[in-house]
This record gives C-alpha cells, structure tokens and sequence, in this order.
C-alpha cells in the first residue's frame, strides 16, 4: 500500500479511496433520510449549526473523495461524470438530494398517508393530511359545473362520440387517407357543432347561424370543381346567396323547431361549467382560430398594400391587449355595438374573443414559417404556372405549417390555459368552480385540494399536449 | 392603365367589409346611447371619483378625480410588471443556465421545474397561492421576525421603510457615477482600439459607483435610517403593523405567480439562446488563444444575447399583460381600478374600456417598436 494523500485522491488507493468516500456520503445521505422520514437526528448531540451542516460537510468530503479521474470502474467513472465534476457541482448534488428527501415525508402524507378519501361529509376530514372527499363529492360540479345531473350523459355520450370521430384518422387505410384534412378542417367541426348545439344544448340555439355555416360548407365543396377561372367571382357571391336562399327560401320561420331534438330539455349556457366547458371553450376556439390566423398570415404578406396593413392592424392589436381586457370589452361593450333587439350568447361571445385573441398568435407564428421558406420554393411553383391560392396549398402552406409546428403547439397551449379567464364573463370552467365551491359555507377550508386537483388535471392536459406536439414535429421533419 | 382590375377589386372589397363593420357597430352603438340616455365622452376623467383603493403608490382618496384612478392603477399594474421581471429575469437566467449543466441532478431539476410550472394555468397558479398558500401565513400577533425587523403574515409583508434625507443629491451622485462611467467605457474602447492599451474598466467602474454616493453621505449632507413596523393593537384580537412599508398579500400572491411562472419561459428562451451559438465559435475562440473567461464574454454571450433578447422581450410583455390578472384576486391594478371600479360607477363601457385597451396597446407597440429597431441594428447582415 502506498503513501496515502488525502487531499489529492487518486488511482492508486482506489479502493481505500472508495470506500471511504461512499461510506461518507452513505452516512450523510443516512443521516438526512433518519430526519426526515422517522425525525430522528442522529447528530442531535451536537451544537445545532454544526448538527444541521453535518450531513453536507460529510457528503462533500465523501464526494470529494471518490473524484477520481479515469479510475477504470465504469460506474464511478459514470457517477463522477454526471454528479460529481468539481466542487461546485458536488455541493449542488447534495442539496438536490437532500431536497429531494426532505420533501417526500410531507407530500406523500399530505397527498395518501393522512389524507382522507371514504365518506361524503365534512367530518371524515380530520386528519392533517388532504381531504379527497370533498373532490368527490362536488366531482360532478367540478366536470359538468351547473349542468343537470340526469342530463349529464348528454355531455359524456357527445365526448365519447366525438373522440371516436375524431380518431378515425389512426384507423384510415390508404384509400381513405387522402380526404382526412377535408374531413378534419370541414366535416369534422361540424359535426362537432351539431353535437354540442343540438345535443349538449339541446335547444335551436342560434339557428341562424347554422344557415351560415351550413351555406359556407356547401359552398366550398361545390367550390372545389369550380374552374379557376371563376373561382375568385364564385366565392365572392355563391355563399352570401346560398345563405339567403337557405334562410329565407327554403326554410320558413314555421320550420325552425326543425333545429331541435325531440326529448332533450334545453340548457341554457350559464348552467355549462367544468371540465367539460374547458374542452368545449378550448375545441372551438382551436377549430376557429386557426383558419383565421392563417387569413391574417397570408393577409400580412399579401402584395397588396391594403390588406397588408389591415392585417398588420389586427394582430398587432390583438397581441397588444391583454385577454381579460378583451373578455371584459365582450362583456360589456360589445353587446353596446349590437342591434338592441339582436342578442348573443355569452358563450359564444366569449368563444369569439379568444379565438380572434389567439387568431393574432397564430397568424404570428404562421408568417415566421412562410418567411423561414426559400425564395425559391416560390419561384418554382410559379415557374409551374401556379396561381396564388394554388401555389399556397399545394406548396407553401404544407411546407411552412410543418416548420411552425412547435409555435402552433405553444399557441394551442397558451389557449387551453387561458380558458379559466372565462370568469370574466360569468361563465365558470373548472377554476371558476373550484372558487365557487370554496366559498361554500359547508365546505370552508379546503382551496388547497381544489387547486392541486385542478393543477394535476390541467398539467396533465398540458403535458400531454406538448409531448404530442413534439412527436409530431419529429414525424414531420424533413431535411433540407 | 397600369392597375388591374383584378388587383383593385380584392382590396376594395376588403376595405368596404371592413368600414362596413366599423360602421355598423357605430351606428348600433349610437342608437343604443340614445336609447339608454348615455353620452359619449372622456369628460368624466375629471369628475371626483369617490370610491376608495386599497393600496396605491400615490396619494388618492375618493375626493380625487377619475383620471387620478387611472394613474393609480397604472402605476400598481407598472409596480407589479417591474418586480415580475425583475425576479423572472434572475431566476429565469439560473434555471435555463442549469438545464444545460452537465450535472445530471441538477438540469433534471431545473428542467422538473419548467415542465411544472409552465403546464399549469397561471390564473390558477395566482389563485394558488392567494387562497390557499399565503392563507397558511401566521397572524400578525404571531408572526416570527425575519432579520429582526421584517415579518411575513397573512395580512401582507411588513418591512422597514428607507427615510432619506437630502436624497436628491444621493441621487444626483448615483447619476453622476452612471455617466462618468459610461464615458470612460466609451474611452477606454477608443484607447483599446487605437493603441490597443487595456484601461482597468471593471475596477474604476465599482470604485466609482461605491465612492461618489459614499461621498454624498460624508459631504452632502445625506442621511438614511429607518422605520420600523410596530404591532398595533386595533381591537381585543386583531392586530397588524404599523410604520414601515406593508406590501399586501395580494401583491405578494401576484408576483410571486407571474415571476415563477415567467421565469419557466425565460429560462427556455435562456437556454435555446446559448444552445444557439455554435460549437465551432467556442471551438474557434479556444484554438485562438482566449481563456474560457474570455470565450464566454467576448465570442458566446454576444452571440447568444442576440438570440435571447428578443423572446425575452416577449416574455416581458407577456408578463405586463398577465398582471392584468390581478383583477382576479382584487389586487388593485390598472384593469381591476379603472375597468373594474370606475366603469361600475360611472357606466361608460367604451370610454373606460378603450382606454384601458389604448394603455395596454401603447405599452405593448412601443416595445415592440423598440425590440424591431434593436433588433435590426443586432441582426447579422447576410448576403
């Protein structure tokens, strides 16, 4: 055995060296978990600066002494590589993992050891620990908010179908695949809003409407074998005279009770609330801001002058606002500029407000891929003989929106956490319940569960959206 | 003729669409104000507002006049933005810094610490710790002291007020290191690249900016001590501080939420910015002889500030928007005064929201305005 310097560690006493390292950090690392897991301190004999310093002073100098450069043994090499570089570092690991241990003890106690789950009063919620009861007794108000109990499968039949709808795309063969973007950006949507209008609603809510929609569709699958020619003419008059034929024509005022489902009482908008109005609130704004948000793109880089600095107006209006300040003019000043006999429902204001909100993000984030493409991706497709709306679908818009797939991503997250905002309106999604069953008299106390319930949900939303959003990305990337 | 028709016709259309909206809501909003016998006008800026706000930078009461309201929201929406960006900024640099380190605990801690905070709303995150968080503090009567003198309760945090005396001239003397030292930057640099000398700038900088306020309190006549908060009883069991400064807990609630909450993007931003600069730069800069400290400072900082600033910019932006939430919790802001209060009283929805929106709007294009101008001076001129 050679001559041991302890403050110079190195291969030669490798195995002295290790030893006693690890069993230093071991004692440390001891030392902290007896504390925090059984509060007993093993070191409580001596004064409490230095008891409380002990465990790090001892887990340095063990760190310090298993820093040992290509010392051949795989696992320290690995260790030292990715905890243990110098100093610094071997201090910051050691508070990481003393952090770590000290705060085990307390959540998993709060969270499943003290916490109360049976019962559906207050009075199971002795304990310290969280009190999951009252989730579950006001379960049903947090995910279906006002909406009536015994009409509540309405909500879960419409999700369960639309979420089967909405996965045909995994189960299309080949044949099929092509027409799934007009089934998602056209059909899709609509039957959506026939869902929720018809079903959820359950009443002929804003029929009006629905000719308007049911006119723009038809138009625009007519459109399709329209020659090019006369596209430009045919979409400036076909819908507008589609819509009057239909409103005025075709379906009489007697015939607007055709809207409604046999059997399903209506519900009006402010009893929706929960989870459910969050999907609701996020699905169309998403379906709706994204069309919009590419017009505006498209418009503020569009040739001509006019429409460019129109475009430039409306997001940069949109992004200069803050969004309670846009659901506050929904609110309150927007029905000022409405025909007073002309009403519209709160709901869909607000559905209308944060899509044109976020419309301007996403136009935003659009121009940056329709700038990131090479000039000469233009060029050839003029070179091809492409008109402008031909050359935007078939080459640049496929190519830019791949780009931009983490932007629309953030977009599309930044949406979903914006809907609590809603409040503003007097519409309550899950926050806006939790805040109300806070202030219930019998159920006094327990914020902190609602708000971690409603954390774990929305993380859980939001996690999973970005993890997709980044699947996606990799499915798409192309090399250049 | 040059036009074409078909060039013509589009714009024209879109510009008619578009007056004809802008028409039409006026017009209804005309009829409407008739209707309900409310005039249109800012006049009421300066009528006595009447109603009370519970903290504000500046004084008020309910005999000043609306106009007196807006400020003082703005300045509490102003006051939140800037201490929101200050520690976004501090804890966003560390957290992006960190996940890039190599110690594998520590960027899974930092990235652990993104991913959390920057998936959950912030509405919830600011109700979070007003209601639930912040209610845990202790009550005024039992609060423990921090560093003697500060203390945290569940009524706000109380710490000691800075009385000055003669502080225009410590001031004046701040301001005077400030100048001086940009001016022997600016001449230094000169030196440097004529005769290629290197002048000690970071020491004359630090001597400067710690000797000329020093001077200020042993010449000019500055003097500086404090105010303690003191319990106060009110009535048999409530008690709260007083003397010092009091920052409310709403306050407290909000910049907390919007900081750690800001601090996730930045940190992203941070990182993306330094992942940015290629490895050939550092590889280069190192081949030419410059110590890591040099490498840092001259050839991956510039580079990667270039790459950072303006997100981060955004995020700040974002962050002045977001205080708007503030409202939320009944934090005294520029939204909650004025959109809030002062349109319930005086009922005039498309002055007070307008102006309210103008604020925000004018706030938000002129950084804009600013970051595209720094932007472009920045950006790399490409052939």
């Amino acid at each position: 055995m050679s001559k041991i310097n302890f403050l110079k560690p190195d291969k030669t006493n490798l195995s002295t060296f290790l030893y006693l390292g690890s069993f230093l950090f071991f004692i440390s690392v001891l030392d902290v978990s007896l504390n925090s897991f059984f509060s007993y301190n093993i070191t409580g004999f001596l004064p409490g600066f230095l008891s409380f310093l002990l465990p790090l002073i001892l887990g340095f100098i063990g760190l310090y002494f298993i820093r040992i450069e290509l010392s051949g043994n795989k696992h320290l090499d690995l260790l030292n590589k990715n905890i243990n570089t110098n100093n610094f570092n071997a201090v910051l690991s050691l508070l990481i993992i003393f952090i770590i241990i000290k705060s085990i003890p307390p959540i998993l106690s709060w969270f499943y050891i003290d916490a109360s789950f049976a019962g559906d009063s207050k009075d199971v919620c002795t304990g310290s620990g969280a009190c999951w009861t009252y989730i579950k007794v006001w379960m049903r108000r947090f995910m279906y908010g006002m909406y009536p109990n015994a009409e509540q499968w309405r909500i879960n039949l419409s999700f369960i179908a639309l979420a089967l709808l909405g996965s045909v795309g995994y189960f299309a063969t080949d044949r099929f695949k092509k027409y799934l973007t007009l089934y998602y950006v056209v059909i899709y949507p609509f039957i959506a809003f026939l869902f929720i209008f018809f079903f959820i609603s359950g009443g002929p809510v804003f029929f009006d409407f629905s000719y308007g929609i049911i006119a723009a569709i038809l138009s625009i699958i007519v459109g399709f074998f329209i020659p090019n020619k006369f596209k430009f003419y045919y979409f400036l008059i076909v819908p507008f005279a589609l819509y009057i034929l239909l409103k005025y024509f075709i379906f009489y005022e007697e015939l607007v009770e055709l809207g409604k489902l046999e059997g399903l009482n209506w519900v009006e908008t402010g009893a929706w609330g929960g989870l459910s109005l969050t999907f609701i609130i996020s699905f169309f704004c998403l379906i709706f801001c994204f069309p919009i948000g590419m017009a505006f793109a498209l418009g503020r880089r569009s040739g001509f002058p006019l429409i460019r600095y129109i475009s430039v107006g409306f997001i940069e209006f949109w992004r200069g606002v803050p969004l309670i300040t846009v659901l506050f003019m929904s609110a309150v000043m927007f029905p000022m500029f409405l025909p007073e006999d002309f009403f519209i429902d709160k709901l869909v204001r607000a559905i209308i407000a944060i899509s044109l909100f976020e419309a301007a993000y996403v136009a935003e984030v659009i121009r940056g891929g329709l700038q990131a493409l090479p000039r000469g991706q233009y060029e050839a497709a003029k070179s091809l003989g492409m008109g402008y709306w031909k050359m935007h679908i078939f080459v640049i818009l496929p190519q830019a929106l791949k780009l931009v797939i983490p932007g629309i991503a953030n977009t599309f997250l930044a949406l979903v956490k914006d809907t609590p905002l809603i409040f503003v309106v007097g519409l309550l999604e899950i926050v806006g319940m939790l805040n109300l069953a806070k202030t219930n008299p019998e159920w006094l106390g327990f914020a902190m569960e609602g708000y971690v319930f409603a954390a774990i949900i929305f993380w859980i939303i939001c996690y999973a959206m970005s993890k997709y959003s980044y699947n996606l990305e990799q499915k798409y990337k192309t090399d250049r | 003729m040059n036009f074409k028709l078909k060039d013509i016709i589009p714009q024209l259309i879109t510009v008619l669409a578009v007056v004809l909206v802008f028409g039409f809501f006026t017009y209804n909003a005309q009829v409407n104000m008739e209707n309900r016998g409310i005039d249109f006008g800012y006049g009421f800026l300066s009528q006595e507002s009447s109603f009370d706000v519970q903290f504000s930078l500046i004084e008020y009461d309910g005999s000043h006049s609306y106009f007196r309201a807006y400020l003082v929201g703005l300045l509490n929406t102003i006051l939140v933005s800037v201490i929101g960006i200050f520690f976004a900024t501090i804890l966003g640099v560390i957290v992006g810094i960190a996940r890039l380190s190599p110690n594998y605990l520590i960027n899974q801690f930092a990235a652990f610490y993104v991913e959390f905070f920057r998936n959950i709303p912030l509405l919830l995150q600011i109700f979070f710790w007003y209601f639930a968080a912040l209610r845990a503090l202790p009550l005024p009567q039992d609060a423990e002291p921090m560093f003697g003198v500060t203390y945290l309760t569940i009524k706000g945090l109380f710490v000691p007020a800075f009385i000055w005396q003669n502080f225009n001239i410590f001031f004046y003397s701040v301001v005077a290191a400030i100048i001086a030292i940009i001016v022997i930057r600016t001449h230094a640099k000169k030196v440097q690249e004529s005769q290629g000398k290197q002048t000690p700038v970071l020491l004359i900088s630090v001597g400067l900016i710690l000797i000329l306020p020093l001077l200020s309190f042993l010449i000019g006549g500055v003097r500086l001590s404090f105010e303690v908060p003191v319990l106060k009883q009110l009535a048999t069991t409530s008690f709260i501080y007083e003397g010092g400064v009091s920052l409310p807990p709403e306050l407290i609630a909000l910049t907390l939420s919007l900081s750690l909450y800001t601090a996730t993007f930045i940190a992203e931003c941070v990182r993306a910015g330094i992942q940015g600069v290629g490895k050939g730069q550092k590889e280069a800069a190192a081949s030419i002889g410059l110590t890591p400290n040099q490498v840092l400072k001259l050839v991956v900082m510039p580079q990667a500030l270039r790459i950072i600033i303006p997100p981060t910019t955004n995020q700040y932006l974002n962050l002045t928007k977001n205080s708007s939430l503030a409202a939320a919790i009944a934090y005294p802001d520029l939204v909650l005064v004025f959109a809030g209060t002062a349109l319930m009283q005086t009922g005039k929805a498309i002055e007070i929201v307008s102006i309210t929106m103008f604020t925000y709007l004018t706030l938000s294009v002129s950084i804009s305005i600013l970051m595209n101008w720094y932007n472009k001076r920045i950006a790399i001129t490409e052939k």
